[in-house]
């Protein structure tokens, strides 16, 4: 029956190329963990990838319930936890994934460093590479303050004195960043659109540039 | 094992009726693959859905008027109810209209308007009919609608104790 569907769609836009021209490519042996068992270490960019995924739905299905409120934040998280059916699983998910997908993505860039991936034609690669990591932690950081209890907000405190002490500029990005003088109503909002809209959009446009340099330049060879 | 001699075995007898090697594995990682993505969908999904499984909460009966001051002309009655809506918890204000009908028994509409959910009042144009200023739907005593609206007004479940009368939960009319 998928068949059938498949090459109705197919006869009709000719999609077998696109695919074809996306996961039809040859797995280098000495990546292939079926041959090397230790090229395992070349499968934490993909888990990366996988534990992102897992992070973006994740979020799309807490936002179903979650309120970026002061009054409200802390009760509808609460709700969503203990009243709502797998709460804590979705929840779960988004929470463990956070800090998973900061292990797997240091794991990756060691990988990366010990075998010398970085280095020419793939020095721009490593710069998005970094580029993605600090979108990682600054989505790990706005994301920590959403639940809006006494972690988050004394998190959240000391994690914009350590911005406030940049010098020179330390006092304007700490207020920046509260969107006011103070942790409260204005920083949980400021928070939550930087968690949900500009760093994820910010990572997908990465996460697209890492790939694309990734097929254009194949993967680095064995050491 | 040596990986040519296995697939020289798998490929030779071209017109065995067995699952071929391409067909185990991608049967086998189509299957596991699809466990994976399932076990991390489901339960978003049941997350998703789970306002329309929660169990629903019977409404209370509401103490509003006392039964002697129900007379065959409707009057309005105004009422609080509890009302629990996820995270918040509220008491929004209700109203009824409440008479006694040409069977002497007492019933109360909602003023909730069938057609497109505005509210309608006793005598607004006609005095003896109810009236929506939306888009004039008309409705007789008993909540009968004469113009616009599909459907009849709805009617509180209605109990009488010790002299006093007591509004439930929204039920379909009854009397029209």
């Amino acid at each position: 029956m998928f068949k059938s569907m498949y090459n109705w769609i197919d006869e009709r836009l000719d999609i077998t190329p696109m695919w074809r021209d996306i996961a039809d490519h040859e797995v280098p042996e000495h990546v292939n963990p079926a041959h090397h068992f230790s090229a395992f270490v070349y499968c934490f960019g993909g888990l990366t990838f996988f534990i992102t995924v897992i992070q973006i739905l994740s979020g799309m299905f807490l936002t179903m319930y979650y309120v970026p409120d002061i009054i409200n934040a802390y009760y509808s998280v609460d709700y969503l936890q203990h009243q709502v059916a797998f709460g804590a699983i979705v929840r779960g998910m988004h929470h463990w994934g956070a800090s998973l997908v900061i292990v797997m993505m240091f794991l990756h860039t060691l990988r990366v460093f010990f075998t010398g991936s970085y280095k020419a034609p793939r020095e721009m690669n490593w710069i998005v590479g970094m580029l993605i990591f600090f979108v990682m932690l600054g989505l790990g950081f706005t994301g920590y303050l959403l639940p809006w209890d006494n972690k988050a907000y004394y998190a959240t405190k000391v994690g914009l004195e350590i911005a406030g002490s940049v010098p020179y500029l330390g006092d304007y990005i700490k207020e920046l960043m509260n969107g006011g003088t103070i942790v409260g109503a204005q920083t949980l909002t400021r928070f939550f659109a930087i968690h949900v809209f500009f760093l994820p959009g910010a990572l997908l446009a990465l996460l697209a540039g890492h790939f694309i340099m990734i097929r254009k330049q194949g993967i680095s060879g064995p050491l | 094992m040596d990986h040519n001699k296995q697939q020289d075995t798998a490929h030779a007898p071209a017109q065995r009726k067995e699952m071929t090697r391409r067909q185990f594995l991608s049967y086998t990682l189509g299957g596991a693959g699809a466990f994976m993505a399932g076990g991390a969908i489901l339960p978003m999904i049941r997350f998703a859905v789970d306002p329309i499984l929660q169990k629903k909460e019977k409404g209370n009966f509401v103490k509003v008027i006392e039964e002697s001051k129900v007379t065959s002309e409707p009057t309005e009655v105004k009422f609080k109810v509890h009302q629990v809506d996820g995270w918040y918890e509220s008491d929004p204000k209700l109203s009824a209209w409440i008479a006694k009908g040409d069977d002497g028994k007492i019933f109360a509409l909602s003023p909730v308007c069938k057609h497109l959910g505005c509210t309608v009042s006793w005598a607004a144009e006609s005095p003896t009919e109810y009236h929506c200023p939306c888009h004039g739907a008309r409705y007789t005593k008993d909540g009968k609608t004469l113009a616009v609206a599909p459907k009849s007004l709805d009617e509180y479940e209605v109990k009488l104790d010790n002299g006093w009368v007591y509004l439930g939960p929204i039920e379909p009319n009854t009397r029209a």
